[in-house]
């Protein structure tokens, strides 16, 4: 990006205005500063106006109960005093909130490796394997990208009772898998296809299994695609609030718990507001982080 | 194809054991598939052709009941407006966006920025915008700025509220307020004003000072008439603040004004060179604002574009991240060719870029319609439970039908089918368009 900013600025000193200075003069890099200045501020309001409700929720969270229903988050900037950790201290001391926590994390880490091994496995049967139907079958795959969830959320309801994954972190797992499913095969297919077909041949005709070739070569080559879905996949269940509202009941999810407590808004927000910035904190570390394959496994899949 | 060729090369394998492979890498993600996609989508069809309890077939009546009843003709209704918006707005800005930000060398962080949301929950982005809409604006950001804008350019009033601090000064804030004894030239005018909101006593305004008597001249001070402890009403005393900014009048015997100056910071006045006639002095009402009560974001006007604020808030950074990667991909020559032609910004950006970027601009647009039709998660979490009926979509109105204590499975499950129908067209371009890449 930063390459493209410098070719979209080298362009400036072609104009007629720009003409007299020559192009690396110091007097026409100043005065393409210049130029610059109103939008680079324009900009910066944007992009503060971007942050501000974030900052909001965690000045918010840091006030002291007594204060929250009364002031604003900015009253933590005149006065940085008053910011404490005791709503956080009470959050941790929440069992609720801490078992919430616990359940959050393991439905998004089960539920994302899962998914990453069955997606892989089906990417490489759709990208290398022959079979009878593997057009159409992939065909299916990529209609069912869009399906909503709401259509499959009744019947699920009625198999989960009848089979008592209802308010399991089991059920949540596997409903989210099944859901991750399509994009998931989707951009591994995509990806395995783009493997060099050199490389499988030839560990093919040296009489390589397909587990064999999966395992030491697709998997390793794949691992970009493999950290854009699983970046995609955590950040998706960590987050998800309809699934975990319909198949728990004791089972919460993070979002669930702060939703039930969402109904008395305005004498809780000392709690609403740490429980949601301590639930965004880890997504947002982790988008952060891999922000890269984020917006890798985004381009591939924008299908979606 | 290729892959079919590959296995040719290995006829000494039995037909049988070429179908186990592929299907042992596929039973996985078909179990996953078939019981919990298609099979459930198959059943939620034939469902929502039964009644509440499932025992009557009841033909279309779910789908009539849908285009009938207030609450889910709001959903639709609101869904459509969520449609026609938002997708058109997220792909502006995300475009704007892309297009500002190759321009500058920190577009990384800004892009940053901008993209964050996107890891946020939709449901703790909404916690985070209800928190910002908060109607009290010393508590909700948004008013709070308005409040901010809305003061400035109210006419400069100083108090929202007061009264005279003796029975001298009568009056309102809508009228100002008069004193009684009428004034002269050489007279002095104690206007004190008590009933002062606290939050509208700065603690650093100066001390009231004291009138002063000028020949030719009407002097006089407007104070906020109280200290702590008290004070004396209608004397101005150590420890009183002066009262800046407050207009004051003289008004002749009919009422009419004849001449206003303001205070300045001690709250002094002082109208010279009056002539000899007899006057009313008077605080006037540009002195006292009304005080901006906020809007109400949450209420049922505004709570749809509230949330469509705070969902665009989330999603612009995704349009803007995929645009600025399908703008890097233009090539420079064009873009520079058309400069060295003489085109103008605007002229390359409307002829160039735009249409360059129209498969880009598409699937970004499509991709949100997908998104908004299913938009559910921040309704819940930004709208108060008042307001939710007013806030209502489809997927929403399925979750409340089915789960939310109507229980209605019949009308829940034509709901959803009708939510899938929404998207069937979709469901078929993205097909066409794998169809076509892969030709």
């Amino acid at each position: 990006m930063a390459v493209g900013g410098e070719a979209a600025g080298g362009a400036v000193a072609v104009r007629p205005r720009a003409k007299a200075a020559h192009p690396e003069s110091r007097a026409a890099r100043i005065g393409r500063m210049v130029a610059r200045g109103p939008l680079n501020i324009l900009l910066i309001v944007i992009a503060v106006l971007w942050l501000v409700p974030t900052i909001g929720l965690l000045f918010t969270s840091l006030l002291p109960a007594s204060e929250i229903t009364t002031s604003g988050w900015w009253k933590i900037v005149s006065q940085p005093s008053l910011a404490t950790f005791e709503n956080y201290t009470a959050v941790f001391d929440n069992r609720d909130i801490m078992e919430a926590l616990w359940t959050t994390v393991q439905i998004a880490v089960g539920n994302t490796v899962l998914l990453v091994v069955v997606a892989s496995l089906a990417g490489y049967a759709f990208a290398w394997l022959d079979f009878p139907g593997r057009d159409w079958l992939f065909v299916v795959v990529i209609g069912l990208l869009v399906v909503p969830l709401q259509v499959a959320l009744i019947p699920i309801f009625s198999l989960y009772n009848d089979t008592g994954l209802f308010d399991t972190v089991l059920g949540l797992i596997l409903f989210h898998v099944a859901f991750g499913l399509p994009f998931g095969i989707f951009l591994m297919r995509n990806f395995f296809a783009g493997i060099p077909r050199d490389i499988l041949e030839s560990a093919r005709i040296d009489g390589a299994s397909e587990a064999r070739i999966f395992l030491r070569l697709i998997l390793p080559l794949g691992l970009p695609a493999i950290a854009s879905l699983a970046i995609f996949q955590f950040l998706w269940t960590w987050n998800d609030l309809i699934v975990a509202l319909t198949f728990g009941r004791d089972t919460q999810p993070l979002t669930v718990a702060i939703f039930s407590q969402t109904r008395q808004f305005g004498s809780n927000i000392d709690l609403i507001a740490p429980a949601s910035f301590l639930s965004l904190a880890i997504p947002l570390v982790v988008f952060l982080a891999f922000q890269r394959y984020f917006v890798q496994g985004m381009l591939a899949g924008s299908v979606k | 194809m290729e892959a079919a060729t590959v296995t040719a090369r290995r006829p000494g394998r039995g037909r049988g054991r070429a179908l186990l492979v592929p299907l042992l890498f596929l039973a996985p993600a078909l179990l996953f598939l078939v019981v919990w996609v298609i099979y459930p989508t198959v059943w939620t069809i034939v469902r929502s052709f039964f009644d509440r309890d499932g025992g009557t077939f009841v033909w279309f009546d779910n789908y009539k009941e849908i285009f009938t009843t207030d609450t889910l003709t709001t959903a639709i209704r609101n869904n459509v407006i969520w449609v026609a918006v938002v997708p058109a707005l997220v792909t502006a800005i995300g475009l704007v966006f892309a297009v500002l930000t190759e321009r500058v060398r920190w577009s990384t962080a800004f892009k940053t920025a901008v993209f964050m949301p996107m890891a946020i929950s939709l449901f703790a982005a909404g916690v985070i915008w209800r928190i910002m809409d908060e109607k009290d604006p010393s508590r909700g950001t948004v008013n709070a700025v308005i409040k901010v804008f809305h003061d400035a350019f109210s006419g400069g009033g100083v108090v929202t509220a007061a009264q005279g601090s003796t029975p001298q000064l009568t009056g309102s804030i809508e009228d100002g307020f008069v004193l009684r004894t009428p004034v002269r030239a050489g007279d002095t005018a104690v206007m004190g004003l008590t009933a002062i909101p606290p939050d509208e006593v700065p603690r650093d305004a100066p001390q009231a000072a004291q009138p002063r008597p000028e020949p030719g001249a009407i002097t006089g001070t407007v104070w906020r008439d109280f200290k702590p402890g008290g004070g004396r009403p209608g004397v101005v005393e150590q420890g009183e603040q002066g009262l800046g900014g407050a207009t004051v009048e003289l008004r002749d015997s009919g009422g009419s004004v004849v001449a206003t100056t303001t205070t300045s910071a001690d709250g002094a006045f002082v109208f010279r060179d009056v002539g000899s006639g007899q006057f009313r002095a008077a605080i006037g009402s540009q002195t006292f604002t009304a005080p901006f009560e906020g809007v109400s974001w949450l209420g049922e006007q505004l709570i749809t574009p509230a949330v469509m604020i705070a969902y665009i808030w989330v999603w612009a950074g995704f349009a803007m991240v995929i645009i600025a990667a399908g703008l890097s991909a233009i090539s420079r020559e064009v873009l520079e060719a058309a400069r060295t032609d003489g085109a103008t910004e605007w002229q390359v950006f409307r002829r160039v870029t735009v249409p360059m970027l129209a498969p880009v601009l598409s699937v970004v647009f499509i991709t949100m319609i997908i998104n908004v039709l299913k938009v559910f998660d921040i309704i819940l979490s930004v709208a108060p439970q008042s307001s939710q009926d007013d806030a209502n979509v489809i997927a929403l109105a399925m979750w409340r039908t089915s789960f939310g204590g109507v229980n209605d499975f019949g009308l829940g499950s034509a709901i959803a089918v009708f939510l899938f129908l929404l998207v069937i067209p979709v469901l078929a371009l993205n097909i066409r368009r794998f169809k076509r890449e892969e030709a």
